[in-house]
């Protein structure tokens, strides 16, 4: 079982490592592509029925982990508003400048603008630095859930997963 | 006297459930709710369902509420809130507090679908004000607009604790941690990382050991436990803040059922005493049914499945489902629980409902 | 104290602003919304005083379960306020103990 997440509520990096939701580093680089950070035996499956083209497999079982089929990810975010654990993210370093975009779920007000300063957090909510917004998405489908995009550099990809206002 | 088919006693995902699968299959069916509004607790659930499609999985629990109201009315279920039924007697009659009078009711079958109270753990200063139950925290929050303090602790990190110290950043609230005698989080570890993610740490195998402040709390002390969870001295670490929010559990609400002495069973991973019920939810009592958290906590998905059998079984009692067409619908939402029933968090409680239904075969 | 905005709720339906009063305070609330809503946006957070330790107590469950926040509304003691609609010109007081006696009429 996770030991890591179960004690401290954030992925470990070797959880990290050994999901099976988590893209390769040479796919990341290719271009947007879902990160699922899924590692506990729910019942849920939502993810799978959005992917429009078959990159998620849960299966018949609905606790079965979800597995990423990184070839056939086209990075088109249908997957981020609808996971209810917001486990969901899009990573996209295949800039050739030494930055990447992460896109994660929002549920907050309120909304960063587009070009603004924001504080990236890691997954245990430690501040990473400042990062820019690059775009804002809320739309009725996704019910209240809003996407932001933020450049930060590329080794902070794989870390940040939420941002704070400045303001 | 009034008589009707069928009465449920809750109007929550687990009545509303088996009112609407009744009323569809024919019945006549009356539910009662001691609140002013209808819905039990989905209306306090603002964050997206787990599940599958068939379990309304990744809408948010009011929109599940409000489709479940729209579909009562179309079927022509009568719900009757700001009604507490007082007592269930012989031959199913039931009295009723409507407001300020009191009704006497007799039906062919009952629901009794009324939920749960939560858990609490007392400690030195837990009377004072600013202490209250996560599902206070909730309700004032997520129905009544408002913040309930502006820095709060959580005790417990099962799924209702993760769930409400997540809203309550979403109200706008500062969440100083969230904290378990358990060493591991109870509830779903995505749920976790939704909090974790923006700075709330959790104590692992801590418990509150003293709340400070003359009228009002002001300070919370928590200390690290030992294996018999007991706190170990020179740990404590102390907070202030204006609220404490209590989520240690659940436990099923069987007065009514204890009333006509149903029998009952000890089974500590539903959250105590919980009524013997059959795989139709038909207690020991004929014609007397349970579902939802009343029956063994679960959760509101597996509240609303159980609720559709106990509709079904309802209608096949009375007539309304011939045999075959019973035990293929049945059939279905036993497909639809077992997905719900596995994996580390449901699995527990598929083996205690098989128990229960092994207890009511004797 | 009160959400304006809420990220997934939006604004919450309120009924009309009305007065009411609180230990001889004036205050303002939403009609229909419980007394101890309208108490809390307030900044009201003591409900009674216990009858034989004369502790505070305020809300608790919310839900009109646990009787922690029960009050004198209108010269009725014992109401509790996490499920009593709050009117226009209510005459909310602080318990203490079981609170005045009252004549049936």
């Amino acid at each position: 079982m996770s030991k890591g997440m179960s004690e401290t509520g954030y992925l470990s990096d070797e959880e990290l490592d050994n999901g099976p939701g988590i893209p390769s580093e040479g796919r990341r680089r290719r271009g947007p592509v879902a990160v699922l950070e899924c590692i506990q035996d729910i019942p849920c499956n939502p993810c799978e029925a959005s992917c429009p083209e078959g990159a998620i497999q849960v299966g018949e079982d609905i606790t079965n982990l979800p597995h990423l089929l990184e070839e056939k990810c086209i990075g088109c975010q249908s997957c981020l508003p609808v996971c209810p654990g917001q486990a969901i993210f899009l990573v996209d370093e295949s800039s050739t400048e030494d930055v990447s975009r992460v896109t994660m779920p929002y549920e907050f007000l309120p909304l960063p603008e587009k070009e603004e300063t924001v504080i990236a957090l890691d997954r245990a909510g430690q501040e990473l630095g400042d990062t820019t917004v690059i775009r804002v998405r809320k739309t009725d489908k996704m019910d209240h859930t809003a996407l932001v995009t933020i450049e930060v550099p590329k080794e902070w990809s794989m870390r940040t997963r939420a941002f704070k206002l400045k303001r | 006297m009034r008589r009707c088919e069928m009465i449920s006693v809750g109007a929550g995902p687990a009545g509303l459930a088996a009112a609407t699968e009744a009323a569809r299959n024919g019945v006549e069916v009356l539910v009662f709710d001691e609140n002013d509004r209808p819905g039990g607790q989905l209306f306090k659930q603002i964050h997206k369902f787990f599940g599958s499609e068939e379990h309304h999985a990744k809408e948010r629990g009011f929109d599940i509420g409000y489709g479940f109201l729209e579909e009562a009315e179309k079927l022509g279920v009568e719900v009757s809130l700001s009604s507490v039924v007082m007592g269930i007697y012989e031959n199913r009659t039931m009295n009723v507090l409507i407001r300020d009078r009191i009704e006497q009711v007799r039906a062919e079958k009952i629901l009794v679908a009324t939920g749960a109270s939560e858990n609490m753990i007392p400690f030195p200063g837990w009377t004072l004000p600013g202490i209250i139950g996560a599902g206070a925290a909730q309700t004032i929050a997520n129905i009544h607009g408002i913040k309930p303090g502006e820095n709060l602790l959580m005790v417990g990190s099962g799924n209702v604790g993760l769930v409400v110290a997540y809203q309550m950043l979403q109200a706008g609230c500062q969440v100083s941690a969230i904290i378990d005698a358990a060493p591991r989080i109870g509830g779903y570890e995505v749920h976790a990382a939704k909090v974790a993610r923006y700075g709330v740490p959790f104590f692992m195998s801590h418990t509150i050991t003293e709340a400070g402040g003359e009228k009002w709390i002001e300070s919370a002390t928590i200390s690290q436990v030992d294996k018999e969870w007991k706190p170990i001295p020179g740990t404590e670490k102390k907070f202030e803040l204006d609220t404490v929010c209590i989520a240690v559990g659940l436990n099923p609400m069987t007065q009514l059922l204890d009333m006509l002495s149903c029998k009952m069973v000890p089974v500590p991973s539903l959250g105590g005493r919980v009524p013997a019920h059959d795989l139709g939810q038909e207690t020991s009592i004929p014609g007397i049914y349970v579902a939802g958290d009343s029956s063994g906590i679960e959760e509101a998905s597996t509240a609303i499945i159980e609720g559709r059998i106990a509709g079904l079984a309802i209608a096949h009692s009375l007539g309304y489902i011939d045999d075959s067409s019973f035990l293929e619908q049945r059939d279905r939402q036993f497909k639809s629980m077992v997905g719900l029933r596995s994996g580390s968090h449901g699995e527990a409680r598929k083996i205690a409902k098989e128990y229960i239904n092994a207890v009511m075969k004797g | 104290m009160r959400i304006d905005d809420h990220p997934i709720l939006g604004t919450f339906e309120k009924g009309q602003k009305v007065s009411f009063v609180f230990d001889d305070k004036a205050m303002e609330g939403f009609e229909g919304e419980p007394i101890a809503v309208a108490l809390r946006s307030n900044g009201v957070k003591i409900h009674r005083y216990t009858m034989r330790r004369n502790q505070p107590r305020g809300i608790f469950c919310a839900i009109g379960r646990c009787t922690d926040c029960i009050m004198v509304v209108d010269g009725t003691p014992n109401v509790r306020t996490c499920v009593e609609p709050l009117q226009k010109g209510s005459v909310i007081q602080t318990q203490v103990g079981a609170g005045p006696e009252v004549t049936r009429k």
